[in-house]
């Protein structure tokens, strides 16, 4: 894995600036409770040091920095502190308990996937009847880009409230919005990859006077493989951020996305950035199971990604 | 000869509007490409040569004008699957074997399991690939490829194979190699061929007759009934014959620049 390098490199430059970032993040709180327990600080009131950047605030009081990385309630939570949390809530906890961050990330991950599937049969679907219908691909295509521009966050209440009052719970709502989300990047790749086919390819056909339905099975679906799969990598993460999303505004009880919430609500945000990470690392870990299947599937069909 | 020619065009005129004005592609063409015929279609790019091929398989529809293939419209004529057509890719689909590539027309045109395999192994005996029909196109070389395309292009048995410059992205010494091999399927299969190219020597070498175009407007300029024997070895390009058809060629293509 030749890859590998760079990746590292990026992550341990982004853990640098984070870890450097925590001290003038935190110092301002790391101060008041310093001079609580007795420490002498400078400057010494709390409205004072308010007039004072945290990185002057810092260079003044040295001694303060290491207190930075382990306050309980800091702005910036440090690396080893959500790590902790991480390691706890994932392989400490069982994974029944409320605390377990393996069962948020079920709570999350079945309607994201879920909605995964109806997104891409629906995109899918649509692709079709765009590209064999002009009417289709005039009044449909335009609806398909204008959903897309309504902010989620406003939206996903509403459908959560209206599926609600029509007596549908549980993991369907957030599926919903999660499809909302991933249909539209499969459309846009699909027509593309349905339409790929050149002139020449589409002629041939013709001399054999192929059909509509023997050319789409034989030609333009196998051709669009590869935009399929980039439409779903990017559908799969998509229907991720639907249902952390989904689960932010309607008072879900579970989920990365009630986790998220908890922890902002009562001020612990070693427990949102846990959740936020963890959602990170899942949404990862979706994306490269298709990358798999793509790799796989495209070396079966002599194809190269598109 | 008393027999109708397998195709005919009668004052074929296409013209394609763009938005430059209209472009006139083919104007007065009139041929006749009898049974067994091998004809060459020569010219400048932008002769109409390659829209001619398109009008005689139906994928270009002629402004004005007739033009009857084995005896139908060319439309007719393409719905009957009457023609293989041999592009200047060979267009192989990837995630097909070089077997499943020759089985499309045939599993489009409905042939049953055991007729397909017969088949496949025959077309790719006579383009000498047997033994390839497991292989992956990215497997072969371009000369191949284009061997496996015409493979695919006989496999129906249509008695007309229309080629449009299919060895023009080869190197010269495969294409010898090919015109070679084109000519001795083309003397097992008895098909009649139409074969555009913009090579002098190859036109010469494989045609029993010649068709001279040049363009704005696209039009024949001369039609050159060859004397060469049957019986071709390459050596023939160097004989004196071979050398005089050559340079009516050059000299109808010479003709067809001095109008311009």
């Amino acid at each position: 894995m030749k890859s590998i390098l760079p990746v590292l490199t990026v992550i341990a430059a982004v853990l640098l600036i984070w870890i450097v970032a925590v001290v003038p993040m935190n110092v301002h709180l790391t101060a008041d409770q310093a001079q609580r327990d007795g420490a002498v600080v400078m400057p010494d009131t709390s409205i004072a040091r308010k007039e004072v950047s945290g990185v002057a605030l810092a260079l003044e009081n040295p001694h303060l920095i290491p207190l930075t990385y382990v306050g309980k309630r800091p702005n910036l939570p440090s690396p080893h502190q959500v790590s902790a949390e991480m390691f706890n809530t994932i392989l400490g906890k069982k994974i029944t308990s409320k605390r377990s961050l393996v069962y948020h990330g079920w709570v999350t991950l079945a309607p994201t996937l879920l909605g995964f599937a109806i997104g891409t049969l629906l995109g899918v679907l649509l692709a079709v009847g765009i590209v064999f219908s002009r009417v289709m691909d005039k009044s449909v295509m335009p609806w398909a880009i204008v959903s897309q521009t309504i902010p989620i966050l406003a939206l996903a209440p509403m459908i959560i409230v209206v599926l609600g009052a029509a007596g549908i719970h549980g993991i369907l709502p957030k599926s919903v919005i999660a499809a909302y989300l991933s249909f539209f990047p499969v459309v846009v790749g699909m027509v593309k990859g349905l339409r790929s086919p050149d002139h020449m390819q589409l002629d041939l056909l013709r001399t054999y006077s192929t059909n509509n339905i023997q050319g789409f099975w034989k030609l333009r679906l196998p051709s669009s493989t590869p935009y399929l799969f980039a439409s779903l990598k990017i559908g799969i993460s998509a229907s991720l951020i639907g249902t952390i999303v989904a689960e932010l505004p309607t008072g879900a009880k579970a989920g990365f996305g009630a986790r998220m919430l908890v922890g902002d609500q009562y001020g612990q945000p070693i427990l949102s950035w846990a959740a936020l990470f963890a959602a990170a690392l899942t949404a990862a870990a979706l994306v490269g199971m298709i990358s798999l299947i793509e790799r796989g599937t495209l070396r079966k069909m002599g194809m190269k990604l598109a | 000869m008393t027999q109708n020619p397998t195709i005919e065009a009668k004052g074929l005129h296409l013209t394609f509007e763009t938005n430059d004005g209209p472009v006139h592609a083919l104007q007065d063409v009139n041929l006749e490409i009898n049974k067994g015929d091998f004809v060459s279609f020569i010219g400048p790019s932008g002769c109409g040569k390659t829209t001619f091929l398109r009008c005689i398989a139906g994928l270009e529809a002629p402004t004005s004008g007739e033009i009857s293939v084995n005896g139908m419209t060319p439309d007719e004529a393409r719905r009957a699957r009457a023609y293989g057509y041999v592009f200047q890719a060979a267009g192989l689909y990837p995630w097909r074997t070089i077997g499943g590539n020759i089985r499309l027309p045939l599993e489009i045109m409905g042939f049953s399991k055991s007729e397909m395999s017969e088949r496949v192994d025959r077309v790719l005996d006579l383009v000498d690939l047997s033994g390839f029909d497991k292989k992956f196109p990215w497997q072969l070389s371009g000369g191949m490829q284009q061997r496996a395309s015409i493979a695919r292009a006989l496999a129906f048995d249509a008695d007309i194979l229309l080629m449009d410059e299919p060895f023009g992205a080869l190197d010269e010494i495969v294409r010898d190699h090919l015109n070679e091999q084109l000519l001795q399927l083309w003397a097992r299969t008895q098909k009649t061929i139409g074969f555009v190219t913009h090579s002098i020597p190859e036109a010469v070498y494989l045609s029993t007759k010649i068709v001279v175009m040049s363009p704005r407007p696209g039009r024949i300029s001369d039609v050159i009934e060859s004397t060469l024997p049957k019986e071709r070895p390459l050596e023939i390009r160097d004989s004196p014959e071979f050398i005089a058809i050559a340079q009516r060629v050059r000299d109808g293509l010479r003709a067809g620049h001095a109008h311009v």
